[in-house]
């Protein structure tokens, strides 16, 4: 079988199953025989390999350009240090000190453009490295991960999902939050599932989540995890939004302790792959097929 | 004093125990630094005294009136972020990095940057002294700079108020606000849980950590759930001659307690979480 459409899964608030949903789904279209990537894009802390074994297909090192001032050519006029709009060149004119603050740069070129002495050249740097890992004959991942101190992971997201490409089912494990990184994940997906928690906080972070994918357009739907724990304020949130309830994950603590210990949980759960495949079924029917045949 | 508490994955329990801190002395200032998920609002409901405009770089704009479509800007861009889209010139919002060089090479001058003006720095009183925290608007680029404010505030409000802790609560992940959350504080509170995904942060989070120097701290959160991955985590701690602060059950009763807009320490004082994090308060501390 194939079909070809991107899935975000996403949630404003860190730890309320985002992994545990997307490594799941993928497992599950696996079982169901369709083409599947699952890309990890939370670059600052990929996990969705510790659910998986495969064998490393691919890596790319994903580098990013730092300018390299050769102060002998330099004539300290300023016009470098003006174009930087990140303030990553320190220049004292008087006392001829001109240097690079690497941790600000984001590479973008404009000091190279603005130096008339030819003083600037260009090294690159290692931002972090993308790997596809083949997983079955029908399907891999793609994990973005991002180097230790490196300060944004969003070109690193990018490259994966290029990676990633349109074949098949794409399967995105967003980073939580909704900044840039979030939005870069779910920019380019046909259908967004939030992860939430019956929460005062997973609440707050779902509110803010659902804001920016209605300013964005996006199609959506809500898995509540650790459903029984909390309030149920987000219930009438939902009902009072028209959004759709896709799944409630119990809390259980057999679930936790499953996904504690790297293990698939709908492998010993038919209740919940049950549910699971109801929901994918009415997702792939509803927005499979349909926008990205790019 | 500034004590950080950071996690590298999400939902270990961060915020909870940041909340707990804070409610262990009558008088604290406690900084809500994340910044793209701030929660802590929610069971301190601060007074609103202080509001600050953060301006979170910038954003290309074309001005079609001008515009030539000569696409110079496309080949100058490394973001990406200027394509052509039906013979038309365009800016793609999501993927403009701010760096202003297109307005800068533009030979039309078509091309101006518009502030990213949303996001905010609020400050004020809380039931256990001051609170600041600040609040990213959805698609801005989290670079720290924003979290620099919130504790320039809260250093300032401590001084002001003569106030000796500042808890900060930080922001998931191992990135740029990370960082800022952490430089410079006197000690760094790692909270993780047992599992596979929580070891792998940890690791990742304790290389940040040690990047800087810092006296850091490990809690291990709902160690009852995975009790063989405790013990890996404690020696894997012990190895490295990190102490573990404490050891906390988990306790629908710390979920209950966020429901009814108190820390842990106020619903349920006398319980293994609360007298987990009164200890480990002490530990910290005096050292």
């Amino acid at each position: 079988m194939t079909g070809n459409i991107k899935i975000a899964i996403a949630s404003g608030k860190g730890g309320t199953g985002k992994t545990l949903v997307s490594t799941n789904l993928f497992y599950l279209l696996q079982q169901q025989g369709y083409v599947v990537t699952l890309v990890d894009c939370d670059a600052e802390e990929p996990n969705a390999m510790v659910f998986f074994d495969g064998k490393v297909e691919k890596t790319n090192d994903i580098k990013q350009k730092i300018p390299v001032i050769d102060a002998s050519k330099c004539t300290f006029c300023g016009k470098c240090h003006e174009y930087c709009n990140y303030n990553a060149i320190f220049l004292l004119p008087e006392s001829e000190i001109i240097s690079v603050i690497e941790d600000l740069c984001h590479g973008c070129g404009a000091c190279s453009v603005a130096c008339n002495a030819g003083a600037i050249s260009e090294k690159d740097v290692s931002l972090g490295i993308v790997t596809s890992f083949r997983v079955s004959e029908k399907s891999k991942i793609i994990e973005a991960r991002m180097k230790v101190g490196v300060y944004s992971p969003v070109s690193i997201i990018k490259e994966a999902n290029k990676e990633a490409g349109n074949h098949g089912i794409i399967i995105m494990d967003s980073p939580p939050g909704t900044s840039c990184p979030f939005i870069q994940t779910v920019s380019t997906a046909d259908y967004v599932i939030l992860v939430t928690e019956p929460t005062p906080f997973g609440l707050s972070d779902l509110k803010q989540s659902v804001n920016t994918l209605k300013t964005m357009s996006k199609s959506y739907g809500v898995i509540i995890n650790r459903a029984g724990l909390g309030d149920k304020a987000i219930y009438s949130y939902l009902q009072q939004e028209s959004i759709p309830l896709l799944l409630e994950i119990p809390f259980d603590k057999t679930i936790a302790s499953a996904y504690s210990r790297g293990k698939i949980v709908l492998e010993h759960n038919p209740q919940l792959l049950q549910s699971f495949a109801t929901m994918l079924t009415a997702i792939l029917e509803k927005y499979g097929n349909r926008h990205n045949q790019r | 004093m500034e004590i950080a508490i950071i996690s590298g994955k999400g939902g270990t329990g961060k915020s909870s125990i940041s909340a707990a801190f804070a409610t262990l002395k009558e008088r604290v200032v406690l900084a809500d630094c994340d910044v793209d998920a701030a929660n802590l609002y929610l069971l301190f409901n601060p007074t609103h005294e202080e509001e600050q405009i953060y301006i979170g770089g910038q954003k290309a704009t074309i001005d079609y009136s001008i515009c030539t479509n000569c696409g110079l800007c496309i080949d100058y861009c490394r973001f990406g972020a200027i394509d052509l889209l039906s013979e038309k010139v365009v800016i793609i919002d999501t993927s403009c990095d701010g760096c202003k060089l297109c307005s800068r090479i533009c030979p039309e001058e078509a091309i101006t940057m518009i502030d990213n003006d949303k996001s905010r720095m609020f400050a004020g009183t809380f039931r256990n002294g001051k609170m600041t925290y600040g609040r990213l608007a959805p698609g801005e680029e989290n670079s720290g700079k924003l979290v620099n404010l919130v504790r320039d505030k809260a250093l300032q409000l401590a001084k002001s108020e003569n106030l000796d802790t500042i808890i900060i609560d930080g922001p998931p992940g191992i990135g740029c606000p990370v960082i800022s959350s952490i430089t410079g504080v006197d000690h760094v509170v790692i909270v993780t849980e047992p599992s596979l995904s929580g070891i792998h942060d940890l690791k990742r989070t304790i290389e940040i950590t040690s990047k800087f120097n810092l006296k850091t701290w490990i809690i291990i959160n709902k160690h009852d759930l995975n009790p063989e991955m405790t013990n890996q985590i404690e020696s894997y701690c012990n190895g490295i001659n990190l102490k573990i602060a404490a050891k906390l059950l988990f306790d629908p009763q710390v979920v209950e307690a966020m429901v009814q807009c108190k820390s842990a320490i106020e619903h349920v004082p006398i319980s293994d979480f609360s007298t987990g994090i009164q200890a480990a308060f002490t530990q910290i501390t005096s050292e």
